[in-house]
C-alpha cells in the first residue's frame, strides 16, 4: 500500500494525459500550416488559445479548489494534474503565440506566463527535496519548542556568566543578546547570520578559560557545554526558518503573477477583438 | 436548616458512663448528593423521621467540584423527573442553588461534616458509625456515597513503586524534597501548595491550563509560580518511573511533554487523578457483589435492596451514573421502604419501546416475556433486564432483512425473542449455520472488537433485541453465570471460523470444550522461537506480532490482528517453534493442544491441505521479509534503524496494534501546510481533531495526535449518557447526547480528545474567499463545551477530509492489516476468513 506523491499519482494518469495533449497540439501545429502563416489569429492560432486560456483560468481555480473543503475528491489528483498540464498548457500558449513576439500586450502576458511557470517549477523542486530535510533538521522538536529552550539557555547561560570575569561575561551576554533568527526574509532565505555571534562566542570561549580560579573552572566547563548546545539549538531554529522560508517564498512569485496573468489575458482578448 | 445537634449531645452523655446508646431513626440517609437529597426531601414530604449525612460541609460534593459554569445536563432526555427535588439542564451554580433552596425550604434534616466509616446489621436495625466516632442506628439505610470515592491509581510501567503515593497527609513530613505532583486538578492543587517552601515541587498536568480549579487555588498556584517556588509542566503525561540504583534520587519520572519526553529525577511521586468506586468499604459494611471484578456492582433487589436486609443502595454507586436516573431512584425508594409499590419511571420508556411490540400487554407482562423467550435472560434481575432492555433496540426484521454484514464493524449483541436468522460466513450464499428464537449472536465482535466474521439474514420475520456492547459488558462484569456462557460460545465461535468450517458438529464441540482460554498482557509471549510446539492460538481479541532473532536482533516479519491463528507452522513441520509470537496489546487466545490437532488434521484432509497452505504461504513471505530486513541491514549504518521491522515495532507501540484505523503523516512529502488540519476545522465545527505537529516520528512517518479507532475504545467506558459509539465501518464517533464531563479525555490513552465548543462553520461564498473574508459565524453563542474528537468524517462523502485536502498526499490513513505491507512490501497473514479488506 504504498502511496503516491504528487508526480506518479494514479501511476502518473496526468503524466500521460499531459503527454497526448502535448503530442496533438504539436501535430495539429506541424501538419496544418494555415494559409496566413503561424501566429495567434489563424484558425489553428484561435483554437490553441482558447484551449490556453481556458486551461490558465482553470490552473488558477486551483487555488480556490484546494480551500473548499467540502467538494469531494482529493487535492492531491488537482495538483498533479495542476502541475502536468500547467507544462503541458505552456508549450501549448508557446504554439499559440507561432513565435511572433514584441513589445505589446500579448508578449506581456506570455512574460508572464513564463514568470508563473517558472515559480510553478521552483515550488515543485522545493516540495519535493525540503520535507525531508526539515524532518531531518527537527525530528519530534517544534520551532517553537526550540525558541523556548534557546530562551532558557539563555537565561541559565546569563546567570552563569555573572559570576565569571567580566571578559567572558561581556561576550556571553552580547552573543544572547545579538543572535538573531530569520529577522528578515532575506535572512531567512539564506539561513545563517555573518558573524553569528553565537558561534563567536563559542570560539572565544576556548581561549578564554586560561585564568580562572577553581571553583570557576567547573562553571566555565558548564558554560561552554551550554553555549555549545545553544549554537546548534540556533543553527537548527535557523534552518527550519529557512526551509520554511523557500518552501513558501515562491508563492509570492506564483500567485501575486497569477493575478497579473489573468489580467493581462484579459485585456489580450479584449485588444484582440476590439482593436484588431 | 434543622439543627441536628440533639444527637451529638446524647452520644456524649451516653459515652461518659461507657454504655453507647446510638441515637436512632426510622431512616439514614447517607451521602447529600442528588440521590441522596431527592431520598431525604421525599421523606420529609411523608413525614418519615430520618437523617442525612454527609461527609462535606456543603451538600452535592461531586456537583460541586464540577469546573465553574459547567452546564449540568439533563440526560436521558426522554426520563420524566418525578422528584420534589428540582433538576432541570442549567449552570453548575443555578442547579447548586436551586437544591440549597429546596433544602432550606422542606428544612432537611442534614448533618455536614459526618462522614460515614463504618456500618454494621444487628439484629433489630443498622448501626451507622462515623469519622468522628459516634454512632448512629436505623431501621432502614440508604446508602448514596456516590463513585467518587475511591483513588485512582498510576497505571504506568513503575506505577507501584514505594515512593509514589495517592494522598498526602502530613505535608510537613517532607523537607528537602524534589517532588513532582500528577494531576492539575484542585487536590493535586493543594497538595503542591503544601509542600512549597520546604521542597522543590513540580506538578505535571495532562491539560494545557488550570481551569479546572478553584479561583482560590488558581491565585495561590499562579503567585507561588511567578515566586519561583513551584515549577510545572503543561500538556504533560508520566509514561515511567524508574528506580535509581545510585545518585540522590531515588526515582526518575519520565513523562511525555509537547517538546518529547522529559526526565525528571525526584525523591518522591504524589499522583490525584480522581477516583474509583470503594469497593473494599463496601465489602466490609457487608454488602455483595456480583463478581470479584472491580468493576462489578453491588447485588441488589429490584427495589435497589442490597445483600444486607433494609440497606438499600441507589444512584451511581448503583451504576446508574446520571443525575436525573438517581434522583427518581431517591424518590422510588422512599416508597419502596414504606411499602408503597410504585412504578418505576422508566415505564414511560420501556413503553415506548414496546410500542410496536405486544403493545396491548403491560410492561411488567412484556418484560416477562422477553425473559422467558431467552433462557440467556433468566440470568439477570428484575432491575438488570429493564436496563439492559431500555439501553437495546427493539428491531422488527422481514424474511431477508439483513441484520449485519460480514466485515461491518458493529459491536452489538443480538438476543433472539422471535424468529429465524440464516448465518453467512463463506461467499458461497449458502447458510452455514441458522439460529432460533432464544438462542443470541454477535458475541464474537463484542469479545474481539473487530469486524463481524459473517452476515446475518432473517430468514423468517423476527424479532431481535440489540444491545450495545457497554451494556453487554457491564452484565458480563457482573452476572458470573452470563460470562460463563459467553465465553463458552464465543470459543465455539471462533473454533468455528479459524479451522472449523468443514468439521463436523461433534468434532467442533469436542475441540471447542477441551481449548483453553488465555490472556496475554501487552508484550508477554505466547510462545518462544524453539520451544515445543503446544498447540494451535486462536487469537480472540487483541493481536500479536511473530518475530524471529536475526543477527542478534528481534525482527518483527508479521501482525496478526484478532480473528486469526498463529502456531500453525510447527504443528504442520513437527519442528520446534518457528518465531516468537508476542501480545501487541492485551490479548486474549484460544488454545487448542497439539495433540488434539493433529488427531483433527490426521482425520480432516480439508483442514489439512487449508494449514499446509497457510504453512507455505508463510514461509514465502517470511522468507521475504528477512531478505528485505538483512538488504536494510547492509545499509543501516548509514541511515536510522529505518528497517520495515522497526517500524512495526515503532507504530506498535504508538497504539497501532489496538487501532482500526489510523492516520499517518509522511514527513517526506509533508510541506507544513496545515490544509489538513483546517479542512477538519472546517467541517467539524471549527475544532481540529488532529494535530499534525505533535506525536512521535520514526523513519520519517510521524503518528499525529488523532484518533485511532481502537477496537475497544478506552474513550467508551465510562462515559454516562453513552455518547460514544462504533459506527458500521469502525468509525468511533461521539454523539450529542455528550455531557461534557471528560471521562472519555482521561480515558483515552492517546490524548486525542478534546474539550470544545462546537459552532456550525457556514461554507465561504466565492468572494469571500478570493478576497480572503472570513464568513460571518452564525451568531456565536457560548455553547456548553463537549467532547470533540475525528470521526474518520463518517458522514461526509469521500471520506476523511484532511486525507483529501492534502495537496501532496503525505496524510494517509492505514488500518494495521495493510501496516505490514505498508512498512515492508509483502503481504498475508494467517487467515481463512477471507480478505479482511472491503
Ligand atoms: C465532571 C462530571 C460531570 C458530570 N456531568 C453530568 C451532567 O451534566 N449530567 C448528569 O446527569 N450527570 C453528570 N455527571 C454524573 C453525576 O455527577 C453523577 O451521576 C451524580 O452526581 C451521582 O449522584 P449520587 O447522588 O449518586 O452521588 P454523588 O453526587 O457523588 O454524591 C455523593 C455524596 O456523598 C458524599 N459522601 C461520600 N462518601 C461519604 C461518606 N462515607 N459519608 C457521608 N457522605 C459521603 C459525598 O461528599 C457526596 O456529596 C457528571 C460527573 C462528573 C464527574
Ligand atoms: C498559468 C499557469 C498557472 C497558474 C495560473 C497557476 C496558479 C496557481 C495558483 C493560484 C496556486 C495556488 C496557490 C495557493 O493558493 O497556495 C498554485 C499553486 C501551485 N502551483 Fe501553479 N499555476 C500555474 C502553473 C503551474 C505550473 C506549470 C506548475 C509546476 C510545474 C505549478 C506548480 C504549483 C505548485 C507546486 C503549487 C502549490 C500547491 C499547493 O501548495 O497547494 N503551477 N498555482
Ligand atoms: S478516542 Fe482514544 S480511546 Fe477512543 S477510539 Fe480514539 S484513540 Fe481509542
Ligand atoms: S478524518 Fe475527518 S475528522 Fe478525522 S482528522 Fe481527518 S478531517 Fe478530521
Amino acid at each position: 500500500m504504498q502511496h503516491s506523491n504528487i508526480f506518479d499519482y494514479k501511476n502518473y494518469r496526468y503524466f500521460k494525459l499531459a503527454v497526448i495533449v502535448i503530442l496533438i497540439a504539436l501535430l495539429a501545429f506541424l501538419l496544418f500550416e494555415p494559409a496566413v502563416g503561424h501566429y495567434g489569429g489563424s484558425w489553428l492560432g484561435y483554437g490553441l488559445g482558447t484551449l490556453s486560456a481556458a486551461m490558465v483560468f482553470w490552473m488558477a481555480w486551483y487555488g480556490i479548489r484546494k480551500r473548499r473543503y467540502r467538494s469531494r475528491g482529493n487535492t492531491q489528483g488537482w495538483l498533479s494534474a495542476h502541475i502536468y498540464l500547467g507544462t503541458a498548457m505552456t508549450v501549448i500558449a508557446t504554439l499559440h503565440s507561432g513565435f511572433h513576439f514584441g513589445l505589446n500586450i500579448h508578449s506581456l502576458t506570455y512574460g508572464l506566463l513564463l514568470i508563473v511557470v517558472t515559480s510553478g517549477f521552483f515550488g515543485n523542486y522545493a516540495y519535493m527535496i525540503y520535507p525531508r530535510l526539515m524532518t531531518e533538521n527537527m525530528g519530534e522538536d517544534s520551532l517553537d519548542g526550540l525558541l523556548l529552550r534557546i530562551a532558557e539557555t539563555d537565561k541559565l547561560a546569563r546567570q552563569i556568566a555573572l559570576m565569571m570575569p567580566d571578559d567572558i561575561n561581556n561576550i556571553v551576554t552580547r552573543a544572547c543578546r545579538e543572535t538573531s533568527i530569520g529577522v528578515s526574509l532575506l535572512e531567512q532565505l539564506r539561513g545563517f547570520q555573518p558573524d553569528c555571534p553565537s558561534a563567536t562566542v563559542v570560539r572565544q570561549l576556548t581561549v578564554l578559560g586560561g585564568e580562572l580560579s577553581l571553583e570557576q573552572r567547573k562553571l566555565y566547563r558548564d558554560l561552554y557545554s551550554i553555549m555549545v548546545r545553544r549554537e546548534s539549538l540556533v543553527k537548527r531554529a535557523r534552518q527550519d526558518l529557512m526551509f520554511r522560508a523557500r518552501m513558501g517564498f515562491w508563492l509570492y512569485f506564483h500567485v501575486p503573477f497569477t493575478v497579473a496573468l489573468l489580467t493581462a489575458m484579459v485585456a489580450h482578448v479584449i485588444a484582440i477583438f476590439f482593436y484588431w | 436548616m434543622v439543627t441536628t445537634l440533639a444527637p451529638n449531645i446524647v452520644q456524649k452523655t451516653s459515652s461518659k458512663t461507657g454504655i453507647v446508646t446510638p441515637k436512632h431513626f426510622k431512616l439514614i440517609i447517607i451521602g447529600a448528593g442528588p440521590s441522596g437529597l431527592s431520598a431525604a426531601v421525599h421523606a420529609t414530604e411523608q413525614n418519615v423521621s430520618y437523617l442525612l449525612l454527609e461527609a462535606e460541609e456543603a451538600p452535592a460534593n461531586t456537583i460541586r467540584n464540577y469546573q465553574r459554569g459547567k452546564l449540568v445536563m439533563a440526560e436521558p432526555r426522554g426520563l420524566p423527573l418525578r422528584s420534589p427535588l428540582p433538576f432541570t439542564a442549567a449552570l453548575r451554580e443555578t442547579v447548586l442553588d436551586t437544591w440549597e433552596k429546596t433544602i432550606a425550604e422542606y428544612r432537611v434534616n442534614v448533618r455536614y461534616g459526618a462522614k460515614v466509616v463504618g456500618l454494621r446489621r444487628n439484629t433489630k436495625s443498622l448501626e451507622v458509625e462515623l469519622a468522628d466516632g459516634s454512632l448512629l442506628s436505623a431501621d432502614h439505610v440508604v446508602l448514596a456515597v456516590g463513585v467518587q470515592g475511591n483513588l485512582r491509581k498510576l497505571d504506568i510501567p513503575g506505577g507501584d513503586l514505594p515512593q509514589i503515593q495517592y494522598q498526602l497527609d502530613d505535608p510537613q513530613a517532607y523537607q528537602e524534597e524534589t517532588i513532582v505532583v500528577i494531576g492539575g486538578g484542585d487536590s493535586g492543587v493543594e497538595n503542591a501548595l503544601a509542600l512549597t517552601g520546604r521542597n522543590q515541587v513540580i506538578i505535571l498536568n495532562r491539560a494545557e491550563d488550570f481551569s479546572n480549579c478553584k479561583d482560590s487555588n488558581l491565585s495561590q498556584l499562579t503567585d507561588a509560580h511567578m515566586k519561583g517556588v513551584l515549577d510545572w509542566l503543561l500538556e504533560t503525561k508520566p509514561q515511567s518511573i524508574e528506580q535509581n540504583s545510585t545518585g540522590e534520587f531515588p526515582i526518575t519520572v519520565f513523562a511525555s511533554t509537547p517538546n518529547g519526553v522529559e526526565r525528571i529525577p525526584c525523591h518522591r511521586v504524589i499522583a490525584r487523578l480522581g477516583a474509583l468506586p470503594s469497593r473494599a468499604q463496601l465489602e466490609s459494611f457487608g454488602i455483595g457483589f456480583s463478581a470479584p471484578d472491580l468493576e462489578a456492582l453491588p447485588q441488589l433487589s429490584a427495589h435497589y435492596e442490597s445483600s444486607v436486609p433494609s440497606l438499600y443502595i441507589i444512584g451511581a454507586l448503583a451504576g446508574y451514573p446520571l443525575i436525573k436516573q438517581g434522583i427518581n431512584q431517591g424518590y422510588e425508594v422512599i416508597e419502596y421502604i414504606l411499602g408503597n409499590p410504585v412504578e418505576p419511571a422508566d415505564n414511560a420508556l420501556l413503553r415506548e419501546k414496546f410500542a410496536n411490540f405486544c403493545s396491548d400487554r403491560g410492561v411488567e407482562d412484556v418484560l416477562e416475556k422477553i425473559r422467558k423467550s431467552v433462557p440467556l435472560l433468566a440470568m439477570l434481575n428484575t432491575l438488570q433486564l429493564r436496563e439492559l432492555v431500555l439501553e437495546s433496540n427493539i428491531l422488527l426484521a422481514k424474511a431477508g432483512d439483513v441484520i449485519f454484514k460480514r466485515n461491518d464493524y458493529s459491536t452489538t449483541f443480538y438476543l433472539i425473542i422471535e424468529g429465524e436468522l440464516d448465518v453467512l460466513i463463506d461467499d458461497d450464499g449458502a447458510p452455514d449455520a441458522t439460529l432460533k428464537a432464544g438462542e443470541f449472536f454477535g458475541e464474537l465482535a463484542l469479545v474481539s472488537g473487530r469486524r463481524r466474521a459473517g452476515t446475518v439474514r432473517a430468514s423468517a420475520p423476527c424479532v431481535l433485541i440489540e444491545t450495545p456492547r457497554r451494556v453487554m459488558q457491564k452484565l458480563i462484569d457482573s452476572v458470573q453465570s452470563m460470562r460463563r456462557i459467553l465465553n463458552e460460545v464465543a470459543i465455539k465461535t471462533i473454533v468455528h471460523l479459524c479451522i472449523g468450517l468443514s468439521l463436523s458438529e461433534e468434532d467442533l464441540n469436542d475441540v471447542a470444550n477441551n481449548a483453553t482460554l488465555k490472556s496475554y498482557a501487552a508484550g508477554e509471549e505466547l510462545f518462544h522461537e524453539g520451544d515445543e510446539a503446544d498447540g494451535l492460538y486462536l487469537i480472540q481479541s487483541g493481536s500479536v506480532t511473530v518475530s524471529r532473532l536475526i543477527g542478534g536482533r528481534e525482527v518483527v516479519l508479521l501482525y496478526v490482528a484478532a480473528g486469526h491463528y498463529v502456531g500453525e507452522m510447527s504443528l504442520v513441520s513437527g519442528e520446534p517453534r518457528y518465531a516468537t509470537v508476542r501480545a501487541a496489546i492485551a490479548t486474549d487466545a484460544v488454545l487448542i493442544e497439539a495433540g488434539r490437532m493433529r488427531d483433527i488434521i490426521a482425520r480432516n484432509p480439508e483442514i489439512r491441505g487449508e494449514l499446509d497452505a497457510r504453512y507455505l504461504q508463510h514461509l514465502q513471505d517470511q522468507e521475504n521479509r528477512q531478505q528485505l530486513e538483512t538488504a536494510f541491514d547492509s545499509k543501516a549504518s548509514i541511515a536510522t534503524q529505518s528497517t520495515p521491522s522497526n517500524l512495526i515495532s515503532f507504530l506498535i507501540q504508538q497504539g497501532v496494534g489496538e487501532a482500526t484505523d489510523v492516520l499517518l503523516i509522511d514527513e517526506s512529502l509533508c510541506v507544513r501546510c496545515n490544509h489538513c488540519e483546517q479542512a477538519c476545522a472546517d467541517t467539524h465545527g471549527g475544532a481540529t481533531r488532529l494535530d499534525r505537529d505533535a506525536g512521535p516520528i520514526f523513519a520519517n512517518i510521524r503518528v499525529p495526535t488523532s484518533c485511532r479507532h481502537c477496537e475497544h475504545p478506552h474513550c467508551m467506558k465510562d462515559c454516562p449518557p453513552d455518547a460514544i459509539h462504533r459506527a458500521p465501518h469502525g468509525e468511533v464517533y461521539i454523539d450529542d447526547s455528550c455531557i461534557g464531563c471528560g471521562n472519555c479525555q482521561v480515558n483515552c490513552p492517546y490524548d486525542v480528545i478534546q474539550m470544545a465548543v462546537i459552532h456550525d462553520q457556514p461554507e465561504p461564498s466565492l468572494w469571500q474567499m478570493l478576497l480572503g473574508i472570513k464568513p460571518k459565524s452564525l451568531a456565536v453563542v457560548d455553547g456548553p463545551k463537549v467532547a470533540v474528537k475525528c470521526d474518520m468524517c463518517k458522514d461526509i462523502v469521500d471520506g476523511p477530509v484532511c486525507v483529501r485536502a492534502c495537496p501532496v498526499g503525505a496524510a494517509l490513513r492505514v488500518k494495521p492489516e495493510e501496516l505490514l505491507s505498508y512498512a515492508g512490501g509483502t503481504s498475508g497473514e494467517a487467515t481463512l476468513l477471507g480478505s479482511d479488506g472491503n
